[in-house]
């Protein structure tokens, strides 16, 4: 490797800009909470938050200038901007943006490391940003990390609670298992072909050279990887940890590092692993016929609402891996917007969660939904419409992305799989809709009132705002997301792709 | 020389320990070091792996496991320190506030 400082381009910076601003954003923040007095109001460092998130949003945008050069990476090769990698930067950008609005207005006022709170959401979202454009092992490796070790703190937010604390060691040692196995596959992969780097390993995976210890990498890394996104058999974590952690929280780590993780998974299987396709598909096809059924089927004897849900993005987690059933790139293409939709749902049913539970749980049950479409209207409406997007029902982002999630595994020959699929939907509407009955039932003259609340705030208000629009556009108007994921599918796929789906191949069709 | 398959399956042994004992084992701070055991058998790859191919990129991934390790193990502690204060108590089977 030649270390030549000249060799780093200006654009170099240029591809990193959002994680720049991001990490910016997190040191300020976190300055000025150290600089605060002890009783000052933290609020004004949530919008500073929320601002820094805004602007690495927008620069992912302006990275698409630099699509227009002839090279895609900078920094020695570890770093990618392409359409893929702004797909997804913007989509993280958006989640992490919400998730601060929804904290803004629901943490508790004093006393509760308000500021950290703020600077570790914009710390983790460094990581799933860089997750999604790294193109080397060890930059992967760090970003992950960056992102976990953040939402492990992040989860063990309410820690004076024995269901905070456990859900915290929960999740930092099941997700530092998975780290060791991921870790474990990158030690593999290096040790058969002598890179880190995807498009290279890519090229010696064609090769056939150390096919024992490459099928060992792949299955180390999924391991690793199906950990990350609470796949089955690897999902025992999720709902005690969704149920734990506090619900702002939630709403932010079942989406956003759930998003980077599909992309890593993504750039593992197509980027670095192509010609094994045989192999992983029928791997994937399992995990996802076992995370649809299994999320389902316990969803279904839940009564705390966050563990339903749980379980019910464990399903998504299926419904989702299914698309990698399809030919050629047009998984990729599935995969990433069936993630847009389902995070642009998910972080709006967990705000509204939060909004009707309270910060501390203290309305968790099925059954303490009652009425709440009649005390309070607005709340109760958009909850109900994301539990429809849930369902898949049409005119919702959950219904396009279930679509072509089974329409493309249906073009990989995958009949089963569709099959299982749609009676997982139908299996999985009735628990979404014992929460929609609850909520739309007439509530109780005697039974416990939610607890005392305030107004709907500004932040949280723009949130659901926010969320709503998203999955509506996604649910009614979906081609210029597709047209983004498509593109991101394009670029991402390596030319050794195009040889192992050219004619006369041994691979099956 | 020793061969490089030496290391490999030392590296393979300890990792399998590390797994094992993260599986078996009932108290946290032992579930801790058994993660720390499945890494640094990673790093033993790495070495070995580095000596075969080229030393520099290899050696330098393992300096970076080994800081992530540090800031892992940092907030890991402060988290079973978290447990303790609320629980009183560091066996795992009597974390179980929340079941199926």
């Amino acid at each position: 490797m030649n270390i030549d400082l000249l060799h780093l381009m200006p654009t170099d910076i240029f591809r990193i800009l959002p994680e720049i601003v991001l990490t910016i954003t997190g040191v300020l923040v976190m300055l000025i909470d150290a600089a605060l007095p002890p009783r000052a109001d933290r609020r004004n460092l949530g919008w500073l938050a929320a601002i820094g998130t805004a602007f690495a949003l927008l620069s992912s945008q302006a990275q698409l200038v630099l699509l227009q050069l002839p090279e895609r990476t900078g920094f020695y090769g570890t770093v990618e901007t392409s359409s893929f990698s702004i797909f997804f930067h913007v989509l993280i950008c958006g989640i992490v943006l919400v998730a601060l609005l929804v904290a803004l207005d629901t943490l508790p006022e004093n006393g509760h490391h308000k500021g950290e709170y703020f600077a570790l959401i914009v710390f983790g979202a460094v990581g799933m940003c860089l997750l999604t454009s790294a193109v080397e092992l060890l930059v992967v490796f760090i970003a992950l990390e960056i992102s976990s070790i953040s939402t492990y703190i992040l989860a063990g937010y309410r820690k004076d609670t024995g269901r905070g604390v456990e859900a915290a060691i929960k999740y930092f040692l099941l997700g530092s298992f998975a780290t060791g196995f991921f870790l474990y596959g990158v030690a593999m992969a290096f040790g058969a072909t002598g890179t880190t780097v995807i498009s290279e390993i890519a090229a010696r995976v064609h090769t056939g050279e150390n096919q024992g210890l490459l099928v060992l990498s792949l299955g180390l890394m999924l391991v690793g990887i199906l950990f990350k996104v609470s796949a089955a058999p690897f999902h025992v974590w999720t709902p005690d940890v969704y149920e734990g952690a506090p619900s702002p929280v939630v709403a932010l780590m079942s989406t956003a590092p759930k998003a980077a993780a599909f992309a890593l998974l993504i750039r593992v299987v197509y980027g670095a692993f192509p010609s094994m396709q045989p192999l992983w598909t029928p791997l994937l096809w399992i995990v996802a016929v076992l995370s649809m059924t299994v999320g389902n089927l316990a969803a279904l004897r839940q009564q705390n609402v966050k563990r339903m849900l749980a379980y019910s993005s464990i399903a998504h987690a299926g419904y989702l891996l299914a698309a990698f059933a399809g030919v050629g790139n047009t998984g990729i293409t599935a995969a990433c917007f069936y993630i847009a939709a389902y995070a642009s749902m998910n972080v709006g049913i967990f705000a509204v969660v939060t909004l009707i539970s309270g910060y501390n749980d203290e309305l968790p049950l099925i059954k303490d939904f009652r009425g709440v479409l009649y005390r309070t209207p607005v709340l109760g409406g958009v909850l109900i419409f994301f539990l429809i997007s849930l369902i898949g029902i049409p005119f919702t982002g959950g219904f396009f992305g279930k679509f072509f999630s089974f329409s493309t595994a249906m073009g990989g020959g995958a009949i089963w799989l569709v099959l299982i699929g749609l009676l997982n939907s139908g299996l999985a509407a009735a628990y979404y809709l014992r929460l929609v009955v609850s909520v739309a039932q007439k509530p109780e003259v005697d039974a416990p009132l939610a607890p005392a609340r305030q107004p709907i705030g500004v932040a949280v208000a723009a949130a659901l705002m926010l969320a709503v629009a998203a999955t509506l556009v996604l649910g009614i108007a979906p081609g210029e997301v597709l047209k983004n994921a498509t593109q991101g599918a394009y670029e991402l796929m390596p030319h050794s792709m195009h040889q192992v789906n050219s004619p006369g191949s041994s691979v099956p069709q | 020389m020793i061969p490089i398959s030496w290391y490999l399956l030392l590296s393979a042994a300890l990792f399998c320990m590390g797994v094992t004992g993260f599986l078996i084992k009932r108290n946290l701070i032992t579930v801790f070091m058994s993660i720390e055991l499945m890494l640094n058998a990673v790093n033993l790859s790495f070495v070995a792996f580095a000596h075969q191919w080229n030393p520099v990129k290899g050696q330098i991934f393992v300096f970076f496991v080994m800081m992530v390790a540090a800031a892992e193990a940092a907030v890991g502690l402060a988290i079973i320190i978290a447990v303790f204060r609320a629980r009183a108590t560091l066996a795992v089977d009597q974390i179980d506030l929340m079941k199926l």
